[in-house]
């Protein structure tokens, strides 16, 4: 799922300082998993700016909603018949439920309330590390099921690089080496002969370097 | 090693000397004399001198320019390329202008991280990796063909080299395997990463002798001699990859300060002597980090002056 965290309150106050009436968005999606933006975490935030506003002598109107998803129409058309009573929404969804909703109400000022930061897991709560960086070409079949894209951090195709030190990363010795995890898993797969073969240089017009990236599934639409 | 190219450092690895390499990193200005004096130290007394590309991610007069003024000098030069900044497009352009000015030696490296440079905000590149750099080059020098698949006439005729290092364990065997990868993607000699715990070379070497790797790749001994006991307590403690045994360091505290130099110094000698007993090493790679001027007298009294001639 896609990992955020929150903001820090001064940046918040920044962005929405000017503002009289306020919209505290949040997202049921993957950021309520994550405890950045959900319904919770809208009502922590919104106390904490009314909170802030009155001692400053400049209280506001700051109301608090959740959505299913932001990240779909219909969800964020139910927000129609209120969003004209407020000056500007700041929204805890991820960086695409911000913009979906700026899309629909394009009048409307729009502010991000979280740092959405990778696709991970959940190690233990509170825990969360990077597994996928939507390449758009899936390598997992040839490197035991670990990426290298995601999980070492040069994105080596053919790794570990000399700066791999006793299983760790040279970045952080905390960060486990992306291909010493690799070799481990083919080891125990029986594959170490894969980890030989060379492999050829990637495609990235799937990732992000091939512009902004489209799904059409005329299966499904209507 | 397959693949006759111009190089020198080729030629006197197939004539069956041992080769010594140096190297030479960039001044952080736009000061060519500065290459022009590091390669006038120690030309005399190598057979090719590396020239780093960015070394440990901080900005630099660039591995190009500084090998082309080598080359100008009449000195070998080898151009280390690493793939941390730039793309597929621009590593191939760059190999292509080296080869238009007759560098004949390529050093194909990952690079560093760049957050252990003087802009660890900058964003990396990484489209190729150390091992598909190899392979790229040896395609625009064999086939004359790019990544993109145009074809060319005028071939960059290199002789094609890339680091290993058996030191960043926990596993030897892996180290050897990714040399391996190495040698199956067209790599034909290999400087290693700075050797101080000797064991560990001699464990990585005799691995390789046993698959029989040592005939397909020239393997070079990585030799930095330690200034002091504060270079090798940093390079035990801070460098990733690094493994300085405790009794390296030891030797060194062993004497007064103004001693410790010459210790180095003898260390360096020492090691490369025990070095060409070893099956399988070729040669030495000696970088003197910001001491050039030491690397003739280490080549001297370890009994590798004068170099060769080959034509």
């Amino acid at each position: 799922m896609i990992r955020a965290v929150g903001k820090p309150l001064e940046e918040v106050i920044g962005m929405v300082q000017d503002y009289p009436r306020i919209l505290v968005a949040g997202c049921d999606g993957c950021v309520t998993v994550c405890e950045a933006g959900g319904l919770k975490e809208v009502k922590v935030l919104a106390a904490a700016l009314r909170l802030y506003f009155t001692q400053q002598g400049e209280p506001k109107q700051i109301d608090e909603t959740s959505l299913t998803r932001q990240c779909d129409k219909e969800y964020l058309a139910q927000l129609g018949d209120r969003i004209d009573g407020y000056d500007a929404v700041l929204s805890l969804a991820c960086g695409c439920g911000v913009q979906f909703l700026a899309d629909m109400y394009t009048t409307k000022p729009v502010y991000p309330g979280v740092d959405t930061t990778f696709l991970g897991v959940t190690e233990e709560r509170g825990v969360y590390t990077e597994r996928c960086q939507a390449c758009g070409r899936c390598i997992l079949a040839d490197t035991g099921g670990v990426c290298p894209i995601a999980r070492c951090s040069k994105r080596m195709l053919n790794g570990p690089c000399g700066g791999s030190d006793k299983g760790k990363c040279e970045v952080n010795p905390e960060m486990p080496c992306g291909w010493q995890l690799i070799y481990e898993r083919l080891k125990a797969l029986g594959q170490l002969d894969r980890f030989e073969q060379p492999i050829t240089p990637k495609d990235w017009t799937t990732s992000r370097d091939g512009g902004v990236r489209k799904i059409v599934r005329e299966d499904l639409r209507v | 090693m397959s693949a006759e190219t111009p190089s020198k450092l080729q030629k006197i690895l197939n004539a069956g000397h041992f080769a010594v390499c140096s190297e030479v990193g960039p001044p952080r200005s736009a000061d060519g004399s500065v290459i022009e004096h590091k390669g006038r130290l120690i030309g005399n007394h190598v057979d090719a001198i590396n020239v780093t590309d960015h070394q440990t991610s901080v900005c630099r007069l660039c591995s190009l320019a500084s090998v082309i003024r080598l080359k100008q000098m009449g000195l070998e030069p080898i151009l280390q390329m690493v793939t941390r900044d730039r793309n597929r497009i621009a590593l191939q352009g760059d190999i292509l202008g080296a080869a238009s000015w007759g560098v004949n030696n390529i050093l194909c490296l990952t690079g560093d991280h760049q957050v252990f440079g003087d802009h660890a905000n900058a964003i990396n590149v990484f489209d190729l990796d150390s091992i598909q750099l190899i392979a790229t080059v040896k395609m625009m020098r064999d086939e004359g063909r790019l990544l993109g698949g145009h074809q060319f006439h005028v071939k960059p005729q290199m002789f094609i080299g890339a680091a290993a290092n058996p030191f960043a364990g926990p596993n030897v065997e892996m180290r050897v395997a990714r040399l391996a990868k190495k040698l199956a993607a067209g790599v034909q000699f290999i400087q290693t990463q700075c050797i101080y715990n000797m064991d560990t070379m001699k464990t990585f070497m005799k691995l390789v002798v046993d698959r029989g790797l040592h005939e397909k790749v020239a393997i070079m001994a990585g030799i930095t001699p330690l200034k002091n006991v504060g270079m090798a307590r940093y390079m035990q403690k801070r460098v990733p990859g690094m493994d300085v045994p405790e009794s390296v360091v030891k030797r060194l505290a062993g004497v007064p300060k103004e001693k410790q130099p010459e210790e180095g110094i003898n260390f360096a000698i020492e090691q490369i002597e025990e070095l060409k007993e070893v099956p399988g090493i070729r040669g030495f790679h000696i970088m003197a980090i910001e001491w050039e001027e030491k690397v003739p007298e280490i080549v001297e009294r370890a009994g590798l002056y004068p170099r060769p001639v080959v034509d």
